[in-house]
């Protein structure tokens, strides 16, 4: 990759951004092929790679902005918009298909009111399609942040996101 | 005494509420003053009996399943810590044919052991492989492994003694070992079940690959998906740095071999090798060009070998037991024995490992148990998702890589995905073509543009009257032979498999939605 710094002024960006980049840069930058293990540790720390941490990450990487962001846009992973305080990754690949998957595609986006990518109005779930959690001996399966679920149904999904509400009303009681 | 009661860490035997049955278990016991010690185990891949909780007995591990957290005061009523009879019973663990009547190398130790414990690793003849490759010579480890006949489980099948000869006989003053664990292929979770299951297997045949080419820093490429996995091979690259199995001098050998854990980001095409590789150096995951073979000019420009986890974990028990042994299982020239992996629509879903050579009908009917939804099988998708869809008339096919190529399709990473009467190839098809515009890596102009285009035509074929269905069959089937031989890599120069396959077996799907369904 090159190897061009750049010295455009770098803009503004949120004091709490700039220091986690600058913490993880300065942590992991000199691992070779050091660019995905940053981004990871960003979007483990702030939740997403800000749009406007680009040009940070890129002076502190040593690399230009065109770079990192080529980087960040190619894989389905990393997002530059924050999410929901939880991530439903679904999964739409051929096993859980042979099971139902595309019906029950259909039940989730509808009872989030969401489609993929999309945020809930409340803020509480992003969707996210994915291609195989290698769960597939128990299609249907879907994915809350780090949690997978197996053999997932309308009713089962219905039942897991009430039980949510039910836990999040009483925990702020 | 203290009972020994196993229930899996597996991520799958997770998604089923195993972590809530481990904590029942545990409440149970102090509640009724049972001294129980609780190991977290790997699955034994039959999930449709996960979660299952197994009882060392006397007579040997007694199991239970599928069992759910309010089961655990039943079972403990029904005697659960002598291995009682309850309607959850399976019996003997060894004795459940399903297991009994498979040959398990790869997978010998999964569900079995402990695997964050390399005490019980070592315990289960792990590290022997390790302790032979160390008296060897480097070119005699590559010869053990060429004579084995073992070749690459990720795909493309090729010889694994060649491979890593190639990166032997490289001059170089660094070299690299990768492992190739982004398991990309819908059907498969083999990879997954030997990370969470046994992971120490997976650390010992990279060190072996280390010792044999030369190659002194390994890493592991691991998808985004898998959590679990990167939990289970952290704590098990800790066990082996502290106890000498790992680091700077390899059991006091004076060779080193260091080893890490790299996290993906959700891209299919890096699990292509080179589009790996790019992706460990930090860049997009583009595919490059061959030649150079990654294992002349690899990570960073210097010789690597990258392998499958599979192939990868077949390693030490080559090196134990002599080439001959594994050689000895198989047909033609697939050698040894595949974990093969059942999913889709069957009744008893999960990980079989045989020797090559049986065939999809064993598979499914005798191991599968048919359909989940009791209906007839219509297709069968072999090798993930460029894999060849196979009608229910070609079933006796066997389980060989050369078999496979013959009737269009590919073995693969081994993954079999079962659908029943209700599926629409023609959808299928559709989604064969989106997969691979939405993955590709956009390099090459038939699978980046074709594949949208192939989305477009299907739609049409499917939307319209006889005769644009006819003059869009003739174009997809064009654009079909242009991916095939325009691409680049796999991905566009295989997408075509599942789509013709579908074309040349199920035409009657690709028919008006309104004939079909007779509305
Ligand atoms: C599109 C595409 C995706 C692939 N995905 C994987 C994968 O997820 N895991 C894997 O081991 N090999 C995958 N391969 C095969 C690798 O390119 C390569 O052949 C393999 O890692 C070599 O290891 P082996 O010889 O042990 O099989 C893929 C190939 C292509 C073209
Ligand atoms: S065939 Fe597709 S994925 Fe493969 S190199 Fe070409 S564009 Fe990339
Ligand atoms: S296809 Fe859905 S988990 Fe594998």
């Amino acid at each position: 990759m090159k190897r061009v710094a750049s010295v455009a002024v770098l803009p503004k960006i949120d004091q709490h951004v700039h220091a986690t980049v600058v913490e993880v840069t300065t942590r992991l930058k000199d691992q070779p092929g050091a660019l995905l293990p940053v981004l990871h540790a960003i979007q483990d720390a702030l939740g997403y790679v800000p749009e406007d941490a680009v040009p940070l990450i890129a002076r502190e990487m040593n690399l230009s902005r065109a770079d990192v962001h080529g980087v960040i846009s190619f894989y389905h992973f990393f997002r530059t918009q924050p999410s929901g305080n939880r991530v439903i990754y679904l999964c739409r690949a051929e096993s859980c298909q042979a099971l139902g998957a595309v019906a029950l595609e259909k039940h989730v986006k509808a009872r989030l009111g969401v489609d993929y990518h999309q945020t809930t109005a409340d803020g509480a779930y992003t969707l996210e399609p994915v291609y195989c959690l290698g769960n597939c001996a128990c299609s249907p399966a879907l994915m809350v942040d780090e949690e997978l679920h197996g053999r997932v149904t309308a009713e089962r999904f219905d039942a897991w996101l009430e039980s949510q509400t039910t836990a999040t009303s009483t925990e702020s009681k | 005494m203290s009972v020994t009661v196993y229930v899996p860490r597996d991520a799958s035997a997770l998604s089923l509420g195993a972590e809530a049955v481990a904590e029942a278990i545990a409440r149970e016991a102090r509640t009724r003053k049972a001294e129980v010690s609780v190991v977290r185990n790997g699955s034994r891949g039959l999930y449709w009996l996960e979660p299952m909780v197994e009882v060392q007995t006397a007579e040997g591990r007694v199991a239970y399943g599928p069992v759910q957290a309010d089961d655990v005061p039943g079972l403990f009523e029904a005697g659960l810590l002598e291995g009682g009879t309850h309607a959850l019973s399976l019996g003997l663990t060894e004795q459940i044919a399903w297991l009994k009547n498979q040959q398990r190398l790869t997978f010998a130790r999964i569900g079995i052991i402990d695997p964050r414990s390399l005490d019980d690793y070592l315990a289960h003849d792990g590290y022997r492989g390790l302790e032979a490759a160390l008296k060897m010579k480097p070119a005699d480890i590559v010869k053990v492994v060429t004579e084995s006949g073992l070749r690459g489980r990720g795909g493309a099948a090729f010889p694994t003694g060649i491979k890593w000869k190639t990166c032997h006989d490289a001059e170089a003053d660094l070299k690299y070992i990768v492992c190739n664990a982004d398991e990309g292929d819908s059907g498969t979770y083999a990879d997954r079940m030997i990370m969470e299951g046994d992971p120490f297997v997976l650390i010992e045949g990279m060190t072996i690959a280390g010792l044999a080419v030369g190659a002194t820093v390994g890493y592991i490429y691991l998808r985004a998906e898998y959590p679990h996995a990167r939990d289970a091979l952290h704590a098990a690259i800790a066990m082996a740095e502290a106890e000498g199995y790992l680091g700077d001098d390899v059991r006091a050998s004076g060779k080193a071999f260091h080893l890490e854990v790299r996290m993906a980001a959700g891209a299919y095409i890096c699990g292509e090798e080179t589009s790996l590789l790019e992706s460990l150096e930090g860049k997009r995951g583009q595919v490059r060009f061959k030649p150079p073979l990654p294992a002349i000019e690899g990570l960073f420009g210097k010789p690597t070998v990258i392998n499958n986890v599979v192939t990868l974990a077949c390693v030490p028990i080559i090196l134990d037991k002599g080439a001959k042994h594994y050689k000895d299982f198989g047909m033609g020239r697939s050698r040894g024995t595949l974990p093969i992996q059942l999913a889709g629509n069957l009744k008893r879903p999960g990980l079989v490992e045989r020797a090559f050579g049986l065939t999809l009908r064993e598979l499914i009917e005798d191991y599968g148990g048919g359909t989940a939804s009791g209906r007839p099988v219509r297709a069968v998708q072999v090798g993930g998702p460029l894999g060849a869809y196979v009608p229910a008339s070609r079933l006796d096919t066997p389980i060989d890589y050369e078999a496979f190529i013959e009737i269009g399709g590919m073995l693969g990473h081994g993954g079999v995905v079962v659908f029943d009467d209700t599926v629409d190839m023609a959808e299928q098809a559709r989604y064969a073509m989106e997969f691979c515009a939405i993955e590709s890596c956009g390099k090459c102009t038939p699978c980046r543009i074709g594949s949208v285009r192939g989305v477009e035509v299907i739609q049409r074929m499917v939307a319209g009257n006889a005769a644009e269905r006819e003059r869009n069959e003739v174009l997809l089937r064009d654009l079909c032979q242009t991916m095939l031989h325009g691409s680049l890599c796999a991905l566009g120069g295989m997408a075509p498999f599942p789509v013709i396959s579908a074309l040349d077996h199920f035409p009657e799907d690709f028919s008006r939605a309104v004939e079909k369904t007779g509305a």
